[in-house]
């Protein structure tokens, strides 16, 4: 599920885009050592393999079809690391390219689809991707991918104040598992198929137990998140209330997200005017030094 | 097919085609910011945004038409929620959605349509994406239409051999065509990179990609960049308070 | 033969022998030379060997016996100088026009040798100009024609001021004009040149010399037209073939 512009609200906007920038300096950094020096070439056109296999179509009968995904193939393939760092491009080149996904959103589409919905998705193939339950751990990890990235998406959209009531709600969390299986059945058949073709192919990349923490950390992130989500539709404002720190998050916090308000009166038009900027230069800012962070501490 | 469209926009000679990628990045950002910290979109606020929009479909000899609709794109997945919101009975607020996405997507696609991508990657970087990320994002462009084309015969391949004919009786076996097929790409996929590999090496590629253009913003990208800053700005602050 | 035999070979191999992993020995046993300003032709069917060989050139791929380019033995400390020295353009040009544009694709190989940037675009844009594509300088690559796209890899290859220039299978994709204007572009440069082909025709047009690759061997040298001649190796019935001899065998040689 692409979230476009215009549904998540500044903090959501925010905290997904710190979180996942994060995660994905680090992915590109661990990808980039683990591999030879000019693997950019080989991961984006991965990238590309999956944009033009969204062009193949698996009937479903009744004149439907479905076309598949690709992360847990990404990750089963090439790695986890490599693998968030393909699915961050292709969500990039998406939302440029095809507005499919917003271009601010698109710190939380990573978050949900490139990074939690990956790692959720490679759990099962970490833990039994080796014994007899390997293929059963593909559809289980398709599944698992689909709907903790889904499950994190909505999420997300009801913290931002987006209401969804009860019965869409069960409409897309039957989507979810309907899609998510038969991302499990689509990759199956590929992997099967490749199998057959080039062996080499998926045995290329070796789970480890880092992996398996990883996947259970993307899982209780997204069933963490909907608990969240449930307890108060504007959780939010809620929260802020119930801390008693609305009033000085207002002014230390994140100035897009103060103003967000209208309740409180507004002062002249060039303090307001500095305030906005203020904030998009503190977004950006903390974005850029936590990554920096991040990657440093990680190097060293 | 989208991008062959974009690809004809890029080439317009518009004001906006020839900036800086940087400047109108760091524009679209604003635009965006300023747009998802409003409180409410006032139907003012709207035509401001809206305007903002215009100026840049107008800059870059675009058709208005065109990104009109191709902005539609987001239209799907808006109304589906907004849909959920309304039953809810927030209206005010599903429209608001709605015509949100709608405008950022639109303004999405003005920079889109007058900036090669590219140049709006290498700007990206020069704004903190990781390195390696811009580079992998460049090669899956630079062979996103070349893989597509080769999924399109393999398409055409299968269909000529009525592939797309049947019923549910022979779904299993069709599936298993379809798999192969994205198989059979898959592995292509691996040996062109690898070819790929190769080639770089040949041209005594030792680890680094190196950038031919360092260019130097002008005044134009200057322009564009305050007055794109001071609008959003002005817009934003000008018209959350203004209803 | 030989163009202009003179001195030193360019490029000196002796009982190059390659396996793949996979153990199929790709080389068996291969001794070439290559003399400075002449032009070679590689024959032979598919699977012979000829583009594993080729490989071997700049180093690509390792194999036993000796390789010498421009008096340098091929070690991975003179990899660098040896890859400056052999320009080598393979069969797809979507493989080796990776960069997002011409012109960065043209100036690839001397920002990688360090030059300054300023240098390596005027450099490259003279090499394009060369070799006709200016006005495509900054247009991306997925836009040229056939043609178009191997002149733009024939220009990043030049750039680089090769040497020799080798080239696997140059006219895959090439209607005829094209293939002509390749032919006339190619017979202006003063490079030694190995081209790899099925193309006899083409191959006649450039190339004195030519040797056949069979099973990793190279099992007989001689003129395009002789080569041709003893292997039957054209594309149409020997009938309308005024060098076949008659009853001669089409197809698989002996």
């Amino acid at each position: 599920m692409h979230i476009p512009d215009g549904f998540l609200h500044p903090a959501v906007l925010t905290a997904t885009g710190v979180l996942s920038a994060s995660c994905v300096a680090v992915a590109a950094r661990s990808a980039r050592r683990g591999l030879e020096e000019s693997r950019f070439a080989l991961l984006g056109v991965m990238g590309a393999f999956v944009f033009a296999a969204q062009m193949v179509n698996f009937p479903l009968g009744l004149g439907t079809s479905s076309h598949l995904l690709g992360g847990v193939l990404l990750a089963v393939t090439l790695g986890l690391a490599p693998a968030v760092v393909v699915m961050t491009a292709i969500l990039l080149v998406q939302a440029l390219l095809f507005q499919d996904g917003g271009v601010l959103a698109l710190g939380a589409n990573v978050l949900n689809m490139g990074v939690a919905g990956i790692a959720a998705g490679y759990l099962p193939y970490a833990m039994w991707g080796r014994g007899r339950l390997r293929w059963f751990a593909v559809v289980l990890g398709c599944l698992l991918s689909v709907l903790t990235s889904g499950a994190m998406a909505i999420a997300e959209l009801i913290l931002s104040g987006v209401r969804i009531p009860v019965a869409l709600l069960w409409t897309t969390a039957a989507l979810l598992v309907a899609s998510g299986l038969l991302e499990g059945l689509l990759t199956l058949a590929v992997l099967r198929a490749l199998l057959v073709l080039r062996p080499g192919a998926v045995e290329a990349a070796y789970p480890h137990r880092g992996h398996v923490l990883l996947g259970m950390l993307a899982v209780l992130l997204a069933v963490g998140m909907v608990g969240v989500a449930s307890e108060a539709p504007d959780v939010l404002e809620s929260l802020a209330q119930r801390a008693g720190i609305s009033e000085r998050a207002r002014a230390l916090v994140a100035a897009p997200l103060a103003e967000y308000r209208l309740s409180w009166a507004p002062s002249s038009w060039w303090s307001q005017a500095a305030a906005g900027l203020a904030g998009v230069a503190l977004l950006y800012g903390v974005g850029v030094l936590l990554r920096r962070a991040v990657v440093r501490r990680r190097s060293g | 097919m989208h991008h062959v469209v974009l690809d004809e926009w890029n080439r317009r000679p518009g004001w906006l085609q020839k900036r800086d990628a940087r400047a109108k990045l760091v524009v679209l950002l604003a635009y965006l910011v300023a747009l998802a910290t409003m409180p409410r979109l006032t139907p003012q606020a709207v035509i401001g945004f809206g305007a903002l929009a215009s100026a840049g479909v107008a800059s870059g000899r675009l058709p208005a038409l065109g990104v009109a609709l191709r902005a539609g794109a987001v239209l799907p997945f808006a109304l589906f929620f907004a849909a959920g919101v309304w039953l809810s009975g927030a209206t005010g607020k599903a429209a608001d959605l709605v015509v949100r996405s709608y405008l950022s997507a639109a303004a999405v696609l003005v920079v889109m349509g007058a900036t090669p991508m590219p140049g709006l990657l290498r700007a990206m970087e020069w704004l903190g994406a990781p390195r390696f990320l811009v580079q992998v994002a460049h090669f899956l462009y630079r062979y996103l239409f070349v893989l597509s084309e080769q999924a399109q015969h393999m398409r055409l391949a299968a269909l000529s051999r009525g592939l797309d004919r049947g019923g549910f009786r022979r779904s299993r076996s069709l599936w298993r065509a379809a798999g192969g097929a994205l198989a059979v790409l898959f592995a292509r996929s691996q040996a062109r990179a690898e070819a790929i590999h190769r080639a770089m090496l040949a041209r005594g590629y030792a680890g680094r990609l190196a950038e031919l253009r360092n260019e130097r913003m002008e005044a134009g990208d200057w322009v564009l960049v305050a007055a794109g800053l001071l609008l959003c700005a002005g817009v934003r602050t000008g018209l959350a308070y203004a209803g | 033969m030989r163009d202009s035999a003179s001195g030193e070979p360019l490029i000196r191999v002796r009982d190059l022998r390659f396996r793949y992993e996979d153990g199929t020995a790709a080389l068996d046993g291969v001794s070439f030379d290559l003399y400075p300003g002449e032009t070679v032709a590689i024959l032979g069917p598919n699977g012979s060997g000829k583009t594993t060989f080729v490989l071997h050139l700049n180093g690509l791929l390792r194999g036993d016996g000796e390789v010498i380019v421009c008096g340098l033995r091929l070690e991975k400390r003179n990899l660098e100088e040896i890859r400056r020295r052999v320009g080598l353009l393979f069969q797809d040009p979507d493989e080796q026009l990776f960069m997002p544009t011409v012109v960065e694709d043209v100036a690839f190989a001397l920002l990688c040798r360090g030059v300054a940037p300023a240098e390596a675009e005027k450099k490259a844009r003279a090499v394009l100009a060369r070799v006709g594509l200016e006005g495509a300088a900054t247009r991306p690559p997925y836009h040229l024609s056939a043609g178009e796209k191997r002149r733009a890899t024939l220009a990043a290859v030049l750039a680089a001021e090769p040497d020799i220039l080798v080239l696997d299978e140059p006219t895959t994709y090439l209607d005829p004009p094209a293939q002509r204007e390749l032919l006339t572009l190619l017979a202006s440069l003063p490079q030694a040149k190995i081209i790899v082909t099925h193309d006899t025709e083409f191959a006649e047009a450039i190339a004195r010399r030519a040797v056949f690759f069979q099973r990793g061997r190279i099992i007989a040298e001689g003129s395009v037209a002789e080569l041709r001649r003893l292997y039957g190796w054209t594309a149409r019935p020997a009938r309308g073939d005024t060098t076949a001899p008659e009853g001669a065998q089409p197809g698989s040689p002996r």
